[in-house]
């Protein structure tokens, strides 16, 4: 790095100042979760984990957190599971109509959530499927998987072509090689899906408050309480959903930038 | 110990071709592999090569014809089911195993029990000089090791017969030498089977017993190093193989000697093994670069050249001089360094180049 210091500080400046500016909100958000008074005023009250404790004495969030952890948890692991075999699929096969298949994979993130939402509760109700947990899980399912599987297919693209050939060649049938070569290369970006699709489930708010019925997840149960009254019960509640949902985001990068720094290809 | 490879075939392609759509990669070949035999399969890229290692290693089905693998049709037999280990260009190595887990890993897809998986391993390790490193990440490895751990990896379940795509292709050329040597003690030692596919002319005649020549999905060639240098069967042959100089001219007079007319002069070849010519019969004369002389003066014998210096690349005691010849065309000479230092050469000097009549190789034209 032969940048001149000055420039080098200017740099770093400027990095600090993007940062302050994105996380600036959340950060004031949780210093108000701690603060005393009623309202966010300044100068600031004293602290407290008044808020926090007023919260997880509501049975109704701890209902919300059960149900966030159960539907992020099981949502983690079809999306990861389906994006897994999508990604496999685009790897492994060349077939007429791929583009299309991938790019019909690849689509839910791109529809409007409020949308989205909407035509799951419609088609989730015609089939008397709506307002149960596994009602969040299946609109889950769909919006997740294209993440899991971009994750994945990022992996797979740095597979040696000839790393799952070697493995029939000494002896080992498709279902084996998958389990001991194609798995253990994908597994960082198996975990790294598994992380970032909890935490998209975990934070999803449109979908869910369509589908969920009476079944509220953590973002559901947030815009109720927003709705009632503006305390910091509110700024409580918003920093464990952002500490949650951000602890996976970096796991899943961790995981990720730790393994391809390690082994980037199989290298000759 | 079997340098004389035994005269029973190990693998038989029968008429085997491969075409995928309207591209055929193979067409009808028919080659013989012989037990104990170091093969090479060498042309350029894109000569079907390297598709006939994988139709042998079962990983691609042939379209037509038959494969045998000691007289059993095996076309139908998938890659796992055979036992013909390769050793790829890449050498896919698992990256997430260890070292001792790379060489072990045919033996647990046979489900052999760990405690001999282990030791098997290890006994491979130490026969490539490389049990220290048992432990080892993949890409804590240098060139020369991986290539040693992907030998390990395949010969550990101890096959008939080992495919080798072109396995030196990335390194250096020092290493290159040295894995050569590793290659032909290893395939005496054990006497099985070698089959290497490269494009390089140098691996394949310092460690094969007969050398195969590829193009365009055809054998051009079946024969031992010498053979296919000194006698090339075809101009794609003389081409590509060594430094060949090709002229092409015909036969206008025959005896002991045929008498050879081309755009640049009249020459001899001793008609020995040329009988089939006739007076007015088109060929491509073969002269080896190293078979030439030069001289600034006229010989005076009936095989000589007028040519021009252009320039010489010089590789160690070897240098090649590529001169050009009255019409234009191009010729080249390899000569002894110390051979050289009386005469002048340098741009635009003009020269002698001359060999003997029993040096000069024919090949009938419309044979390739």
């Amino acid at each position: 790095m032969s940048t001149k210091p000055s420039k080098n500080i200017l740099l770093r400046g400027y990095v600090v100042l993007v940062f302050i500016f994105v996380f600036t909100p959340i950060l004031t958000s949780f210093v108000f979760s701690v603060n005393s008074d009623r309202f966010p005023t300044i100068p600031l009250g004293h602290f407290t984990t008044h808020w926090y404790e007023t919260i997880f004495a509501d049975p109704d969030v701890w209902d919300a957190f059960r149900i966030s952890g159960i539907v992020s948890i099981t949502v983690a692991i079809l999306a990861t599971f389906i994006g897994f075999c999508t990604a496999y699929t685009d790897y492994r096969y060349n077939f007429t109509g791929k583009a299309l298949y991938l790019s019909l994979a690849l689509l839910p993130p791109t529809i409007p959530l409020v949308i989205m939402g909407l035509a799951m509760l419609a088609l989730l109700a015609r089939i008397n499927m709506s307002g149960e947990i596994y009602s969040i899980v299946v609109s889950h399912v769909v919006l997740c998987s294209p993440f899991a599987m971009a994750v994945i297919r990022m992996r797979l693209a740095q597979i040696d072509p000839n790393l799952e050939s070697a493995a029939w060649n000494l002896g080992a049938s498709n279902w084996r090689a998958m389990r001991e070569v194609i798995v253990p290369f994908c597994l960082p970006a198996i975990a790294s899906a598994f992380c970032l699709t909890a935490a998209v489930s975990f934070d999803e708010f449109a979908v869910a408050w369509f589908v969920s019925g009476l079944n509220k997840t953590v973002p559901v149960i947030i815009l109720e309480i927003l709705q009632g009254n503006t305390d910091p019960q509110i700024n409580a509640i918003g920093s464990i959903v952002f500490i949650t949902s951000m602890t996976l985001v970096v796991l899943a990068q961790l995981i990720l930038m730790r393994k391809t720094i390690n082994q980037t290809t199989t290298g000759i | 110990m079997s340098k004389t490879p035994s005269s029973r075939p190990l693998v038989t392609f029968d008429g085997v071709s491969k075409r995928y759509g309207s591209v055929t990669a193979v067409h009808t070949m028919n080659l013989e592999i012989y037990e104990g035999e170091f093969l090479a399969i060498m042309g350029p890229s894109g000569c079907g090569k390297t598709t006939s290692l994988r139709m042998l290693a079962g990983l691609e089905e042939p379209s037509e014809g038959e494969i045998r693998l000691d007289g059993q049709r095996i076309n139908e037999i998938s890659s796992i089911e055979r036992d013909t280990p390769m050793v790829w260009q890449s050498l896919a190595l698992f990256p997430f195993l260890n070292v001792q887990k790379n060489v072990e890993f045919g033996l647990k897809m046979r489900s052999i029990p760990a405690e001999e998986r282990q030791q098997r391993a290890r006994t491979w390790l130490e026969r490539m000089e490389i049990l220290e490193l048992a432990d080892r990440d993949i890409s804590q490895l240098s060139g020369g090791q991986k290539q040693r751990v992907a030998l390990a990896r395949s010969l550990v379940t101890e096959p008939r017969i080992l495919l080798l795509d072109e396995p030196l292709s990335a390194l250096d050329a020092n290493l290159v030498v040295r894995m050569q040597g590793v290659l032909s003690r290893l395939q005496k030692e054990l006497g099985i089977t070698f089959v290497y596919v490269t494009h390089s002319q140098s691996e394949a005649f310092a460690m094969s017993d007969r050398v195969v020549i590829m193009s365009q999905g055809q054998i051009d060639q079946i024969g031992s190093p010498k053979a296919i240098y000194r006698s090339p069967a075809s101009r794609f042959v003389a081409d590509f193989v060594g430094a060949n100089n090709i002229l092409s001219g015909s036969v206008i007079g025959t005896g002991t000697e045929l008498s050879l007319n081309t755009a640049v002069g009249e020459f001899r070849c001793q008609a020995n093994g040329y009988e089939a010519f006739s007076t007015g019969d088109t060929l491509d004369m073969v002269i080896s670069a190293d078979l030439v002389q030069i001289s600034m003066e006229d010989p005076g014998t009936q095989n000589s050249l007028h040519c021009r210096f252009i320039s010489e690349e010089f590789v160690g005691s070897i240098v090649t001089i590529f001169a050009e010849l009255e019409d234009g065309s191009d010729f080249k000479v390899q000569a002894r360094q110390r051979d050289l230092a009386s005469m002048s050469l340098e741009e635009g000097v003009a020269f002698f180049a001359s060999w003997s009549a029993t040096d000069t190789h024919l090949i009938s034209r419309g044979q390739d």
